[in-house]
């Protein structure tokens, strides 16, 4: 008997499409055979704005999306023993147990069993001073900003001692992204943690799927070029994972979408520095090999991939403070407009330096120059007569307060009376900022671990 | 996709010859390139170097360009350090994660054979 099992992907990030699961879920019902769905939900700095949920309301700080992703799946994920993995615990994986357990509950299911995977926030263990900084932010200034949250990526191994202790869900916040996927594999086959060749099949296919549609079509698609069908209902991952190895990425039956060799090639290396050293928290990956095959329709073999030992030390991503983001828009659109901007961001960029604002900002002319250009402005300034009829003027500040960050945004709202003719459609707004800092912690610095409950004695 | 086979040195964008994908992790970025045409491989590989493609991003303010090859893909993976202004965390872009920075290299003039050109429907 062909020993297959299959791994759906849910959600690549939080904000993803809702309605993802229903398809993935259907299509795991009807092949058959053993297989868990993950939701990856928690980006680099998503754990931080978490954490400052928390802080206003302790009983938030998870993914707030989750009722609405599992209330449709979760009776038929449980009668089909498909268990469901996801880091939506945020920054509050017990809160998220909680929502789950009512959720059972309401749907008739007390007994659904619940694990909650523990030990990844580290703001108790971490020395800053002791710990290394990871080598790409080395760079990065961090304004002495207090932490809001410092999280270890954990292995898979805490959701694999979950999933043996027979959870049905399993809660976690931050882990490896790949883990995720590669838990219910190790769990499944019952590979052995140092078993480098093996693991790397599972943080393979973990990482072609944890950004859900980026390996079916989504930001893949450029029309003319990389056409897809129905990109409004693009279907999302599956992986086929053999006992013999061999990996196939497929996606959910009957939607969007596609799964072709050029679109895992640009997932196989996104976010990826050095593919001979790709590392994650179970086992390091040598992409330098790989290969892809089309073995039929929405379907490709991903072959090549080499495992080598888990690296000795543990990422930890720290989140501070970063003071305030305050946002301006005014839009100028018709005859003379390119000079209308120019002169609204050169007159804002004054009355910055009149009311002796502390910020730090930057000007976009959108439609003309704005995500490809600088801070410095060069492009907007140099712009080609001509070159847009309907522009947005954006004005972007950081300062340390929230007055400050409102006051400059307030000066794009003052353009509408003081500004060049015919300026229109201001909106402004203030957001807290946060600044990440990844440092490398000891394994000893660690105690991750996990409970497995009932709903009905997490939410008696 | 439609394959004209002629031999004739033209420039073009790279956007005609090949596809790619930018990621983001701190004030680190990687940019992916693929030809559409495998055989684009060595053509692209003595033009996109870590000179001109730092030199692409240089308003940017990016300070380090390192090219990965992987030719059995065949693709590149450009890691360009600095080039996110502050990161994600950091960054006044719109785009603060620099999701849309592969269409900075996609934009580089390359020149090819014809016969390597991707060429839909609508040119331009």
């Amino acid at each position: 008997m062909a020993d297959i099992f299959r791994i759906g992907n849910c959600a690549g990030f939080s904000g993803d499409r809702v309605d993802a699961p229903g398809p993935v879920v259907d299509t795991l019902i009807e092949q058959g055979g053993p297989a868990a769905l993950f939701f990856e939900t928690l980006g680099e700095r998503t754990v931080a704005l978490a954490q400052l949920e928390k802080r206003r309301d302790p009983t938030r700080g998870y993914e707030p999306m989750l009722e609405r992703l599992l209330e449709p799946i979760l009776l038929r994920c449980a009668a089909h023993g498909i268990p469901i993995i996801g880091n939506f615990g945020a920054a509050n994986p017990p809160g998220a147990a909680q929502v789950i357990a009512r959720l059972a509950r309401r749907l008739g299911m007390p007994d659904l069993k619940i694990g909650v995977v523990h030990g990844d926030d580290v703001r108790d263990r971490l020395d800053i001073g002791r710990h290394a900084v990871y080598e790409a932010d080395t760079g990065l200034d961090m304004g002495g900003g207090e932490v809001v949250s410092a999280n270890a990526y954990l292995s898979a191994q805490p959701m694999v001692e979950a999933l043996r202790a027979g959870a049905q869900v399993v809660v976690t916040g931050r882990t490896g992204d790949p883990s995720l996927a590669l838990a219910p594999l190790i769990h499944h086959f019952g590979w052995a943690a140092d078993d480098w060749a093996r693991l790397a099949i599972g943080a393979t296919a973990g990482h072609l799927l944890e950004c859900g549609a980026q390996i079916t079509g989504g930001y893949y698609y450029d029309p003319g070029y990389k056409d897809i069908p129905d990109p409004a209902n693009i279907g999302f991952p599956i992986a086929e994972v053999h006992a013999d190895g061999r990996l196939f990425i497929t996606k959910a039956l009957r939607t969007g979408g596609l799964v072709n060799e050029q679109v895992v090639k640009e997932q196989l290396l996104y976010e990826i520095h050095d593919p001979g050293h790709y590392i994650t928290p179970d086992v390091t990956l040598d992409f330098s090999g790989v290969t892809v095959r089309q073995a039929g329709p929405d379907r490709v073999e991903v072959s090549g991939f080499r495992g080598g030992p888990a690296p000795r030390t543990i990422k930890a991503t720290v989140c501070f403070d970063g003071g305030w983001l305050g946002e301006g828009e005014i839009s100028y659109a018709g005859p003379n407009c390119l000079a209308r901007a120019r002169a609204a961001a050169r007159v804002l960029l004054q009355r910055l330096d009149i009311r002796k604002l502390d910020v730090e900002a930057r000007v976009d002319l959108i439609g003309v120059a704005s995500v490809h250009a600088g801070d410095a402005g060069a492009m907007w300034r140099d712009a080609a007569p001509g070159a847009a009829q309907d522009i947005r003027v954006r004005l972007a500040v950081s300062a340390r307060t929230q007055d400050d960050a409102d006051q400059a945004a307030r000066e794009v709202l003052a353009m509408y009376c003081c500004g060049p003719a015919g300026g229109g459609g201001v909106r402004w707004r203030t957001t807290p900022r946060i600044r990440t800092r990844s440092y490398l912690m000891q394994p000893s610095d660690l105690a991750p671990g996990c409970t497995v409950r009932s709903a009905v004695e997490i939410a008696p | 996709m439609n394959m004209n086979h002629q031999d004739t040195p033209v420039s073009v964008p790279l956007h005609r010859v090949a596809h790619g994908r930018a990621g983001d992790k701190g004030n680190r970025l990687n940019v992916s390139i693929m030809p559409y045409h495998p055989a684009a491989y060595p053509v692209l590989a003595a033009q996109l170097t870590e000179a001109r493609v730092l030199a692409l991003y240089a308003h940017r303010g990016a300070t380090r360009v390192v090219r990965h090859d992987l030719p059995l893909l065949p693709a590149f993976n450009f890691v360009i350090d600095d080039v996110l202004e502050g990161g994600v965390n950091g960054s006044l872009n719109l785009d603060g994660h620099g999701k849309s920075n592969s269409f900075i290299l996609l934009g580089m003039q390359v020149q090819v054979p014809l016969k390597f050109v991707h060429d839909p429907d609508a040119p331009r």
